[in-house]
């Protein structure tokens, strides 16, 4: 492996890593802080409890997307160091202003959340968290508008002197046509994962035993996620749709290599829900189609034309012209990303998105009108939901990513000439391991400590203080969340 | 003024007020095992930096997204360059990141001695590692005509780096025993009084052999001045602390970390990375630059939005002004479930 793999494989794996967290940090905020509201506005103690449950869960599963978002930041200069150079006037700007925005927001108004339960009244506890909220909304906007700008160069200028992209229009930047379907897209993924969660955990919890007692507050929390599932789901089958055909017009060869389709269906192409044939595609031994669904997620109509591989080949060719790649073995493949890949990527993240709302509808059916379920998997039913709209989003990432190869920014830098040139084999294969291995580990810890605070369940109502502006009166009794 | 000479300012503004800031959360974080007696105390120590710590740490994940937007040259350069160091600055960070959410979530003592020394060694090597790092951007390294790095990790290592980590990591010591002095009451008050005093003294020592190092390397008149204005700092507060102005104290560190890092800047200007291979080669705040116009939407961002910041941070300090002590600390969650 030389260092352009190992950079490959280390992106991959820290940035996939990274956003196994960041759905479920973005949407829980969301509904940690609507519950706390629920509360404020109520005063049901039940809405409290929640708040207080869901919030040590999420504060779990928040350390690490933190930590590991400090990786983000800076593997672009290290493995990515010409990359960084080309594209820093356009893509720093985004990135920094991610920093300036979002990130003090978050990580200060979480900082008073958690600690703040004995020192500001209520309205201003839960003010916390929505402000927590639009912080991680803010980062996601600036980093997707980065992610699209690669996917999609707009508002820059290429400057033949230094070589390097040039900004010349922020706002075509922040307004590209990729970004505005991404971002709601990305975002109500991470609501689905966020109420999926919400459901989950409380069915799991419903159907414990030990939790009898708390059967009405686990049943109103099943329905409210099931609900935030559903809903969160139409918006991104929605908004997913939306960005197949910006994907076909600005990039069409990861269309085509979605559905591995290599000669040009001129009307009425089918979508196959699954294949088994030869790994690259090219031979089909069986399939279940969908008639003209592939045409109408291109191109909004059943009978539209949807470009094959072979065609666009040709295209990218005379366009691009011929990508001297080191290894000729990649030659022939040039601008064809890895078809097995995209293709089952893009039917991965759909179906597990179709299971998580598929799950959500049943449980709400099974729950209604206050019926207590009478099946004994309903909990494991209920724990596999936020898992796989998770595992959606990941599959998502990689069907993006993978599906834009050999481009690092598409039509203008390969992914191949933008790793770092003075960056040593060595050091790219330590940072590899030691980040990997690092990683795994604090899996194993972060999954075993939720797994035990999911076990506990809810605490007991306790009356909080109730504070004024400035702190409560009774300064030396113990904090209510502390490290 | 050029808009690069403004961002090379804000970019020092942004280390600034890392250092001074994420600087006494390392300092409490390495001397948990020097300062605390028990369990009770190590999470009064923990907690008096629970609430800003991470807001802390943003500041330099801005400061290298202003790097890359502003002075993309420096960026590449800096962090492939660089790149075992940093490495080890981000697995310290990672887990020191961690351990303070992680360590009291289970009753556990071998589980939380885990978590401790992640939260030493974690505030250790970055304490350390940024220090060398910052001397060795001051002094120059090994830049070839592509603006690449051609040194490895041994070229980092040599005395006047080595010495530079060695000032920050004495000197954030004494800064976060000066916050613990200043946010604690009962005995682990006194405790981190007297050690601030104690470190402080043999920061003060090594902080002006490298100072006046870095003056006679580089130096011109103004960097002086704000090298000598730094040592006054460090002597004053240390003279607070003897008297028990604890405030005044940690002011004085604070202020000593905001001139050394102030007076680095000015020496290094207007290089940001000076190649030891040929002057020609070294990255300056023009070859290293954005164009005008990032540079002139950051500016909007920046004027704008830095204020709301600073003022939301200020507000988090204030409705956290009030000392912690061991009565503060709440029983464990887990406390009955222990495995
Ligand atoms: C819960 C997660 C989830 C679910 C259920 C879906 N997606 Fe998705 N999808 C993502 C999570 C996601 C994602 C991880 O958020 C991606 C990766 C990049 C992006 O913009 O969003 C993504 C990317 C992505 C792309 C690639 C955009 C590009 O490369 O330019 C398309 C075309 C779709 N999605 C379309 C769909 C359709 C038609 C869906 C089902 C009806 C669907 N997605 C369900
Ligand atoms: C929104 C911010 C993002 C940016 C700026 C970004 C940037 C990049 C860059 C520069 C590469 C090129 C390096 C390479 O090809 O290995 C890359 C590849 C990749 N990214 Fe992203 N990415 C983003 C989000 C994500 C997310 C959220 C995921 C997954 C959850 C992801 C998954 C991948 C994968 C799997 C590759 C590897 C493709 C390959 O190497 O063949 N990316 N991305
Ligand atoms: C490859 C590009 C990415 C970079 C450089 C990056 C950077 C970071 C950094 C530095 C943090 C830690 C912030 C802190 O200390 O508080 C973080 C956390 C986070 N990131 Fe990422 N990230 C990337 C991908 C993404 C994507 C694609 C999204 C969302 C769509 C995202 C959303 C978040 C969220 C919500 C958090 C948690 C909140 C927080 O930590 O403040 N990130 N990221």
């Amino acid at each position: 492996m030389d260092v352009l793999d190992i950079a490959r494989w280390q992106f991959g794996i820290i940035t996939v890593y990274h956003f196994l967290f960041v759905p479920l940090t973005i949407g829980l905020t969301a509904v940690i802080a609507g519950l706390e509201t629920a509360w404020v506005r109520t005063g049901k103690e039940d809405y409290l409890r929640l708040t207080k449950f869901f919030g040590r869960l999420f504060l779990i599963n928040f350390a690490i997307g933190v930590v590991t978002g400090i990786v983000q930041e800076f593997q672009f200069g290290m493995n990515w160091s010409d990359y960084s150079r080309f594209v820093g006037d356009v893509f720093g700007a985004p990135l920094a202003i991610e920093g300036l925005l979002a990130f003090f927001l978050e990580s200060t108004f979480l900082g008073l959340w958690i600690f703040g339960w004995d020192k500001l009244p209520r309205g201003l506890h839960a003010a916390c968290m929505w402000l927590v909220h639009l912080g991680t909304l803010a980062s996601s906007y600036f980093i997707l508008a980065a992610n699209s700008w690669m996917q999609h160069p707009v508002g820059y200028r290429f400057n033949p002197e230094s070589g390097r992209a040039e900004l010349t229009d922020f706002w075509a930047v922040m307004f590209n046509k990729v970004q505005v379907v991404t971002f709601p897209h990305v975002i109500f993924a991470a609501y689905m994962t966020a109420g999926a969660f919400l459901l989950g955990v409380s069915a799991y919890l419903y159907m414990k035993k030990k939790h009898e007692a708390d059967r009405p507050l686990y049943h109103r929390a099943i329905r409210i996620g099931a609900v935030v599932t559903l809903l969160a789901g139409l918006g991104v089958a929605i908004t997913g749709d939306l960005q197949g055909k910006v994907m076909t017009e600005v990039q069409p060869m990861k269309m085509a290599a979605a559905e591995g389709l290599y000669e040009t269906s001129s009307s009425c192409a089918p979508f196959s829900v699954f294949t088994v044939g030869t790994p690259d595609g090219k031979e089909e031994k069986f399939s279940v189609t969908i008639p003209c669904l592939l045409s109408f997620l291109g191109t909004g109509s059943v009978d539209g034309t949807v470009q094959g591989i072979n065609p666009l080949k040709e295209e990218y060719a005379q366009k691009y012209g011929t990508l001297d790649s080191a290894d000729p073995a990649q030659r022939d493949s040039d601008y064809v990303p890895v078809i097995p890949v995209t293709y089952w990527s893009f039917r991965f993240m759909m179906g597990l998105g179709f299971f998580a709302a598929g799950g959500a509808a049943l449980i709400l059916w099974l729950t209604r009108k206050g019926r207590t379920p009478g099946v004994r998997w309903l909990g494991v039913l209920g724990l596999s939901l936020p898992i796989a709209a998770t595992l959606a989003s990941s599959w998502g990432w990689i069907f993006t990513e993978m599906g834009r190869q050999p481009w690092v920014v598409f039509g203008l830098m390969t992914t191949e000439s933008g790793v770092s040139p003075g960056v040593s084999t060595f050091e790219a294969a330590t940072s590899l391991v030691v980040l990997t291995a690092l990683y795994a580990a604090l899996a194993v810890v972060e999954v075993k400590l939720l797994v035990t605070y999911v076990k506990k369940g809810a605490d007991p109502y306790v009356e909080p203080p109730d504070v004024k502006v400035g702190g409560s009166d009774d300064q030396d009794a113990p904090l209510t969340f502390a490290y | 003024m050029e808009l690069t000479t403004v961002w090379f300012a804000l970019i020092a503004v942004l280390w600034v007020g890392y250092f001074c800031l994420e600087g006494f959360d390392f300092g409490v974080g390495m001397l948990l095992p020097v300062l605390a007696r028990d369990d009770t105390e190590r999470r009064v120590m923990i907690n008096t930096i629970g609430p800003v710590w991470d807001g802390n740490e943003v500041w330099v994940l801005v400061a290298g997204g202003a790097t890359f937007a502003a002075f993309p040259e420096w960026y590449a350069t800096l962090f492939s360059g660089f790149y075992l160091p940093l490495l080890l600055i981000l697995v310290g960070l990672i887990v020191r990141g961690l351990a303070f959410e992680y360590r009291h979530k289970r009753e556990d003592a071998q589980w939380k001695q885990r978590w401790d020394l992640a939260i030493i060694v974690g505030s250790v090597i970055p304490a350390l590692l940024w220090g060398v790092a910052f001397a060795n951007i001051v002094a120059g390294v090994p830049i070839d005509a592509d603006k690449e790095f051609t040194g490895t990790l041994f070229t980092l290592l040599n005395p006047f780096g080595l010495l530079g980590g060695l000032v920050t990591l004495t000197l954030f010591a004494t800064h976060g025993a000066m916050f613990v002095a200043l946010k604690t009451d009962g005995e682990i008050r006194h405790r981190a009084r007297d050690l601030a005093v104690r470190i402080g003294l043999v920061a003060a020592v090594l902080a002006v052999v490298f100072l006046v190092w870095t003056q006679v390397q580089t130096g011109t008149a103004l960097t002086a001045v704000v090298f000598a204005a730094a040592a006054v700092a460090l002597l004053a507060g240390l003279a607070a602390a003897r008297v028990g102005r604890e405030g005044w104290a940690f002011v004085g560190t604070f202020v000593t970390i905001a001139l050394a890092v102030v007076g680095l800047f000015l020496a290094l200007f207007p290089d940001v990375m000076p190649s030891t291979t040929d002057a020609a080669y070294s990255l300056t705040t023009t070859n290293a630059a954005a164009t005008a116009y990032t540079l002139k939407v950051m500016t909007w961002v920046a004027v704008i939005f830095t204020p709301i910041v600073l003022g939301y941070q200020a507000w988090t300090y204030w409705v956290f002004r009030k000392r912690i002590s061991v009565h503060h600390i709440p029983t464990p969650v887990l406390a009955d479930a222990s495995r």
